[in-house]
């Protein structure tokens, strides 16, 4: 990780506050109007939403020290309403900034080397990865070093500015996806071929108004030629992207339109032709930066505390169970920090909170915190033995909710209640469901819910074992549900059931399918299993027929 | 074809906080829907959406915002007015409570 003191891009931060400085101030006094203002301001991820601007923030590749997150926390305090809202990107926004306050803002976060650039626009997003990245057992490599030279490149590279529309770039290191690569419209997974390690390149997934899976371009393309490939890609895009069509104008419409084929042919074009400028300074950045994000020191710790504690507390062992994943180092563990207690706002942290995080990654975690697709947050390296203590801490702050990937922890965009764009809410569907939930999800065990407020899918709903999506019908919120969607490595786009539910009637709806799948499933059966093998009937008849015959 | 005329308000956000306001009979900007002009034919919101567009120094995005009348002055009459009016709804409440809440 990049330290604070010594940042090389510090001095790139500063300039680019005091420019949206001036540039506030000139809005303010008038001399740019809202037409001009308002692409300046979306460059450093300011938008206006329905009460109030929200300010984007990145948190790249999702990682975070512990002092970031303070400074996370002291923005909330100082600027906002004292919390942040973690979104499935791999950001954290916050909702009630005052203009004249942004700039002040930014500059706390450009002080440890965070910043709100290209979260928004038609550009290169911020890049997200793996959350359990350099964690993780199952991981081939560590894919932030990769993630970290894309972030490098792409920021404020002259020629992606003014793209046909924004561009999400996702890396995973491991089998198991968990960065959701395939719903991005480039994604790079690290793999290994005949012993030497290469990327398989993704390109032409999102979700949004026409859902894609995205599409593998490259099979295997060696290390040195990354950049110069993803260069090639986005000229093509750039050139053959639509700009007539803001609906049109995703990479997933350009490849689809073009064919795969086809589209890769003039990407190995314009690949042939841009390789050889790159002279390897490329790799020898890379190089630095695998040195950088090298895995911790973890000395061996005995774990005989961490077994006392289980047998002693069936709580903390139900936690355990449910919260905790595989580390690669025998003796420790991955904790997941859900925030989605039930009940509550999905992926809002209060400052208090977020400082409680902090001081357990100082303490117990390698002063490492994460940042997760599900809206999470997480201590990748705890020794096991102190997981007791860092348990207690969490349960003493609402966060020792024991349902990472379990039925209540639901995705759920800002929906209505924040989001200029949205045609319903999402969060009160979220903390209905939840609630409902939260009895028997131990027993159901893994289930995937998520929630979009709008057709822009932010609430990732198309690839949930059950999806929501909000809509304004008539005047009315209804929402419709979709099944069978997968946002793992071979993901997939769930199916409409039917009619939509009204608000009220959703939460009932959801129940109802969960009985069904406890009704139907083998042993061992995950949801999409189930759905797999008995089709959806089963499940459209516990929504539509069981509503029917409740209502006769 | 031009959209058929709502009746409505003239709403915006304010500049400096983002707050949704509304556009008073007086020309002036107010934080309460039932303060807001009601406007009922479409010669009327040509005029002052014109006149929130010559003050961008305060209103950002002014629409006309279909309303009813009411004793009370201007009330919703879809949902994300309403919203906007009433600002997140308590569920989504929940994070807040601390410090400039
Ligand atoms: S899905 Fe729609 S409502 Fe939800 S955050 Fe995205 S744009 Fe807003």
């Amino acid at each position: 990780m990049l330290d604070a003191q010594n940042n090389p891009t510090r001095t790139y931060l500063d300039r680019r506050v005091e420019e949206f400085r001036a540039q506030v101030n000139r809005r303010i006094d008038g001399s740019l109007t809202e037409d001009e203002f308002r692409p300046l301001r979306l460059m450093n991820g300011l938008y206006l939403q329905l009460h109030a601007y929200m300010l984007r923030v990145a948190i790249p590749y999702g990682t975070l020290n512990a002092d970031q997150l303070d400074v996370l926390a002291e923005i909330s305090e100082r600027w906002d309403r004292s919390y942040g809202h973690f979104t499935t990107r791999q950001n954290i926004q916050y909702n009630w900034p005052k203009l004249p306050d942004v700039p002040d803002m930014l500059a706390r976060l450009a002080d440890v080397n965070l910043h709100a650039i290209q979260t928004s626009g038609n550009t290169i997003r911020n890049v997200t990865a793996d959350p359990l990245a350099g964690a993780h057992a199952d991981e081939l490599m560590d894919p932030r070093p990769v993630a970290e030279l894309i972030r490098i490149w792409s920021t404020d590279h002259p020629e992606y500015q003014f793209l046909g529309r924004k561009f999400k770039i996702a890396v995973t290191g491991s089998p198991n996806d968990r960065a959701v690569t395939k719903a991005h419209d480039l994604a790079v997974r690290i793999v290994e071929k005949d012993g030497e390690i290469g990327y398989q390149i993704l390109v032409g997934g999102g979700l949004g108004r026409t859902p894609v899976v995205g599409r593998v371009i490259r099979e295997f393309l060696p290390q040195a030629d990354l950049l110069p490939y993803l260069e090639a890609v986005l000229s093509v895009y750039n050139l053959a992207g639509r700009r007539d069509n803001k609906y049109k104008a995703r990479i997933k419409i350009t490849v689809n339109e073009m064919g795969l084929e086809e589209f890769s042919t003039r990407v190995d074009e314009a690949f042939a032709r841009i390789r050889p400028e790159f002279s390897g300074a490329d790799q020898d950045l890379l190089a630095e930066l695998q040195t950088a994000f090298a895995a911790p020191e973890l000395a061996p710790r005995d774990d005989a505390a961490y077994h006392a504690a289980r047998a002693a507390d069936p709580v903390f062992a139900s936690w355990a169970d449910v919260n905790l994943r595989e580390h690669f180092a025998e003796g420790y563990a991955i904790a997941m920090i859900s925030l989605k207690p039930h009940g509550g706002v999905p992926g809002d942290a209060n400052a208090e909170q977020m400082r409680v995080v902090a001081e357990l990654a100082r303490k117990y975690g390698q002063n490492e915190v994460r940042v997760t697709q599900e809206q999470n947050l997480v201590l990748p390296h705890v020794a096991k033995a102190d997981l007791p203590a860092v348990f207690g801490e969490l349960k003493a702050h609402g966060l020792a909710t024991a349902n990472a990937g379990l039925a209540s922890d639901i995705i759920a965009c800002p929906g209505m209640d924040y989001c200029a764009l949205a045609t319903a809410r999402s969060i009160p569907v979220a903390q209905q469901i939840a609630e409902r939930m939260a009895e028997n999800e131990i027993d159901v065990g893994e289930m995937a819910i998520k929630i979009s407020g709008c057709i822009n899918a932010c609430g990732h709903h198309h690839i949930g074992d059950i999806g929501i999506l909000g809509l304004d019908r008539a005047g009315v919120e209804n929402y419709q549900i979709t099944l069978g969607g997968d946002a793992g490595p071979d993901m997939k786009i769930g199916e409409k059931t039917g009619p939509g539910f009204a608000y009220d009637e959703v939460a009932d709806a959801v129940e109802r399918l969960v009985h069904a799948y406890l009704d139907l499933r083998h042993d061992g059966e995950l949801f999409r299993d189930t759905i797999s093998r008995t089709g959806p009937e089963p499940f459209k008849s516990a929504l539509y027929d069981e509503e029917k015959a409740n209502a006769a | 074809m031009a959209k058929r005329f709502q009746p409505g308000i003239v709403s915006a956000n304010d500049l400096l906080s983002g707050a949704v306001i509304y556009l008073a009979a007086d020309g002036t900007w107010v934080s309460t829907m039932s303060k807001a002009e009601f406007i009922t034919d479409a010669e009327r919101a040509d005029e002052r959406l014109a006149l929130a567009e010559t003050q961008p120094e305060i209103a950002v995005g002014a629409y006309l915002a279909p309303a009813d009348n009411s004793d009370a002055g201007p009330v919703p009459n879809h949902f994300r007015e309403s919203f906007r009016a009433e600002g997140p709804s308590a569920p989504a409440r929940k994070s807040w409570g601390y410090a400039n809440a």
